[in-house]
């Protein structure tokens, strides 16, 4: 019954979906306003329909209903209640499933605004963010429905389908194969959540550029429209990233936290187009330039977040045969490849309206520093991108697959990071329309002068390594300029308002949210920066096997392996549990437990690691193997990660700003504005 | 007695020969390749640059699979066998293709892999050149749009709320 349930409102929501469209475009043609009323009502229903949708599933997955095929390939008995919820997003069905309701979500958001002053973008808002939730619906419904159920064929074979094949029979099991072990962690509960609410809300910027394209309106409304979305968006990208790299530091078990897997690199195209994008929009806004590279990049972030969510879960990238094979690989490709023709044919219809007479004043002027990061942005999007790809390419090609690993991108991408990091630190001092040398020069020289300490300080402690030093100063760079000016205009503010500095400093904050939310996240930044060179640069590893009482060695550390137990828990695990004693230039710092489990269900293992955390390095302990019968002896791996906690604090001081830049202003409208809606200022100027 | 001389020569020479022959043996027994003697760094130092051939992007170093486990044996008994890595490297090469190399090999159609990016990088680098190549005078007062001239009160209030800011 819930079963049906479940099937059925996902079919009405298709099919409402479906008629939103078609009611949208009639409204539009045929010029009757309550057609388009009647689409927003449907888009505004897909809401609910979809949660009554996800709540079946919840329902069947914590009530271990193993006869649906999904149920049984992501849960089993003795998974705790909140990992057999969180199952929802452990596999492809359910995952599309979750996708298509955060995206009913904000779609019903949407509609809930006020669309007084822009109601000709209305029905073109609804048609794209219809389709873009009929095409995941439609794939949930034909192609990967959770919903399906296992039935026994009179020949003893297993299908799954959701109606009743000929002569055969309910397949009820009473257990299932239980969640994938690495998608057990915490980390992993909360970063798909975040990744999809991050693809999602990017949809609503992309919407609204479509509908300013398709209604000819060239000014900057769309934007100003979608601010907000689109750093809501990012917002929830980023933490999904960060969440990401810190599941992979906690699980995978290799002592790192980004491997340029293509899956991770999934969600870091998408996000690097969004950021271009938002340093972009402020070209728009400020001086009315770039109309069409900002169409342009909400359309390939558009574009990517689809590719994203296609790469994340199918995996079909590992093989030309894989690719093939998967139902919905060929289905995502057409659609990103019609979305993507029909995005940018009907920019070309409308480049000659998006031009302007303006142009760039000067090369230092901060639009110009601002394009050139743009540039940055794509080039490290391009290498991405290729690199994903390559392999698949060269399989067709040649017939043989080659590896496209970290190296490939390390170093192809490092420069570009490099420079990223030394415009964050110019361009927050160049003016708009009109930079020199000179005074660029004269804004920048103390915070540089500061910033040489950093390079200095790491010499002096012994620090030979020339990218070390380079990335320090960078980063210290990018630190001074951003505390200096909070320091600059904070101190003029209290001077012109007779506030004290940390008042005046609250207020700055409070009353240009956008701009000093924004460099915080470049403090996040530097944050991240500090943390990145510490572990790449300076990881260091050892491996050894141990009897009991013996001691490993690595850097200021020392590591004796006390003892090793072995046993079974009450959820299917069979757990190896090592006691390892963390000695620090000769001074006991404590016990660590790394240990490998198993998972007898789904027959895999996974390490957790033991690691004693400080901000000056992490010490990380990895069970590697160890003797089963006499429990005498162990192989450890072990890495000593310095500053990597500096990454984690920047990715919190990084979601900070990113908060502080999208919590909606509360002050009110500015002057100008007033004045333009009391009386139009043309209608004055005439 | 020539006889008794040969004998004894020939008996000097078997015992001279059988001496070499063990400390021969006792030469190749010393240098018989013992993995032991390889360290697990060691092995790492190679494995870390090889990618599994079943898994998807996993180097060889941290992989769990029982597979990789052997592939990390072999390295060892190779590096005790006096293997340089180059070598381990095109041994692995040669028996699961090119994949288990980190970065595609600079030849044929993998040079795409390698000129690809910086083509594009170069490409966007141009564009951008271009429109600063368009790029003008930033405009005086005079030629500013007539929306910007606004009426006193408002530049008033404008100037009192930056102040505020």
């Amino acid at each position: 019954m819930i079963t049906e349930l479940g099937y059925g409102t996902l079919a009405i929501t298709f099919f409402l979906a479906l008629y939103g469209i078609g009611a949208a475009i009639w409204g539009v043609q045929k010029r009757k306003p309550e057609w388009v009323e009647s689409a927003r009502n449907a888009m505004l229903l897909t809401f609910p329909l979809l949660t009554i949708s996800c709540a079946s599933m919840i329902y069947l997955l914590v009530n271990g209903n193993y006869e649906v095929e999904y149920v049984s390939s992501v849960t089993s008995n003795s998974m705790p209640l909140y990992l057999r919820i969180t199952a929802l997003w452990g596999g492809q069905a359910g995952s599309l499933l979750f996708w298509s309701w955060l995206m009913s979500a904000f779609a019903s958001a949407v509609t809930l605004r006020n669309w007084q002053r822009d109601r000709e973008f209305l029905p073109w808002v609804i048609v794209v963010s219809l389709v873009t939730l009929g095409f995941f619906l439609g794939l949930t419904l034909f192609v990967e429905n959770p919903f399906d159920r296992l039935w026994l064929l009179p020949n003893g074979i297993a299908v799954k389908s959701f109606f009743a094949r000929e002569g055969a029979i309910p397949f009820y099991q009473s257990d299932g194969k239980g969640l994938n072990p690495l998608l057990r962690h915490p980390g992993m509960i909360v970063h798909p959540p975040m990744l999809y609410l991050g693809f999602v809300s990017f949809v609503i910027p992309f919407a609204f550029a479509i509908a300013a394209l398709i209604t000819n309106r060239t000014d900057d409304r769309w934007i100003q429209i979608t601010r907000r979305w689109s750093l809501v968006a990012w917002l929830f990208l980023s933490l999904g990233l960060i969440l990401g790299a810190r599941w992979a530091y906690d699980v995978l078990g290799w002592g790192g936290y980004w491997g340029w897997d293509p899956v991770e690199i999934a969600a870091f195209m998408p996000w690097l187009t969004g950021t271009a994008f938002l340093h972009s929009v402020m070209i728009q806004e400020k001086r009315g330039m770039l109309k069409h590279w900002n169409m342009i990049l909400i359309i390939l972030t558009y574009n990517l977040v689809i590719f994203g969510t296609f790469l994340t879960r199918s995996g079909v990238l590992s093989s030309v045969h894989s690719f093939a094979q998967s139902a919905i690989g060929p289905l995502f490709f057409v659609y990103i490849g019609a979305s993507s023709a029909l995005s940018l044919g009907l920019l070309l219809h409308r480049w000659q309206d998006l031009k302007t007479d303006l142009h760039m004043t000067s090369v230092l002027s901060r639009e110009a520093l601002f394009l050139l990061n743009n540039l940055l942005f794509m080039g490290i999007l391009v290498i991405c991108f290729w690199g994903v790809i390559f392999p698949l390419l060269s399989e067709i090609i040649t017939g043989q697959k080659v590896t496209v690993g970290p190296p490939f991108y390390e170093r192809a991408t490092a420069p570009l990071f490099a420079a990223l990091l030394l415009l964050m630190g110019i361009a927050p001092l160049a003016a708009w329309r009109h930079s020199t040398l000179q005074t660029l020069g004269k804004a920048v020289w103390k915070p540089t002068l500061v910033s040489l300490l950093a390079p200095l300080t790491a010499v002096l402690l012994g620090v030979r390594n020339l990218a070390a030093l380079i990335g320090f100063w960078l980063a210290a760079f990018v630190a001074c300029v951003t505390l200096y000016e909070y320091g600059r205009a904070a101190i003029a503010r209290s001077r012109t308002h007779g506030e004290s500095l940390p008042l005046a400093f609250w207020n700055l904050v409070g009353r240009n949210r956008r701009r000093y939310g924004g460099y915080i996240i470049h403090l996040g930044v530097v944050l991240m920066a500090i943390g990145i060179l510490g572990i790449e640069l300076f990881q260091k590893e050892t491996q050894a096997t141990l009897a009991r009482g013996e001691e490993l060695r690595l850097g200021p550390y020392t590591m004796r392996f006390e003892s090793l137990a072995v046993f079974d828990t009450a959820d299917g695990r069979n757990v190896a549990r090592a006691v390892v004693s963390v000695y620090k230039n000769g001074r006991f710092v404590g016990e660590l437990y790394p240990r490998r489990d198993y998972y007898y269900e789904s027959q895999q293992p996974m390490t957790i690691p033991g690691v004693r955390s400080t901000m000056e390095d992490d010490f990380y302990v990895l069970l590697v193997d160890w003797q089963p019968i006499s429990s005498a002896g162990a192989t450890f791996k072990v890495y000593q990660n310095p500053l990597v906690n500096w990454l984690w604090l920047g990715g919190f001081v990084f979601i900070l700003g990113t908060l502080i830049a999208a919590w909606p202003e509360s002050e009110k409208s500015p002057a100008i504005a007033r004045a333009k809606r009391q009386a139009p200022l043309g209608a004055e100027a005439s | 007695m020539g006889t008794q001389s040969d004998l004894r020569w020939l008996l000097l020479i078997g015992i001279f020969l059988s001496i070499g022959l063990w400390g021969g043996a006792g030469t190749a027994l010393a240098q018989t390749p013992d993995p032991r003697q390889i360290t697990d760094d060691q092995v790492n130092a190679i494995a870390k640059h090889l990618y599994c051939p079943v898994c998807e992007n996993v180097p060889l170093d941290v992989c769990g699979t029982q597979a990789c486990e052997q592939w990390r044996q072999l390295i060892r008994q190779k590096l005790a066998e006096g293997w340089s890595e180059a070598q381990i490297r095109q041994y692995f090469v040669e028996q699961y293709g090119d994949r288990v190399l980190a970065t595609p090999p600079p030849r044929g159609i993998n040079w795409l892999a390698y000129l690809v990016p910086p083509v594009a990088i170069l490409l966007g680098a141009w564009i951008l050149v271009r429109a600063f190549r368009g790029r003008k005078h930033p405009p005086s007062p005079s030629t500013l749009p007539q929306s910007e001239h606004l009426p006193p009160e408002v530049v008033k209030q404008i100037e009192q709320e930056l102040r505020e800011r």
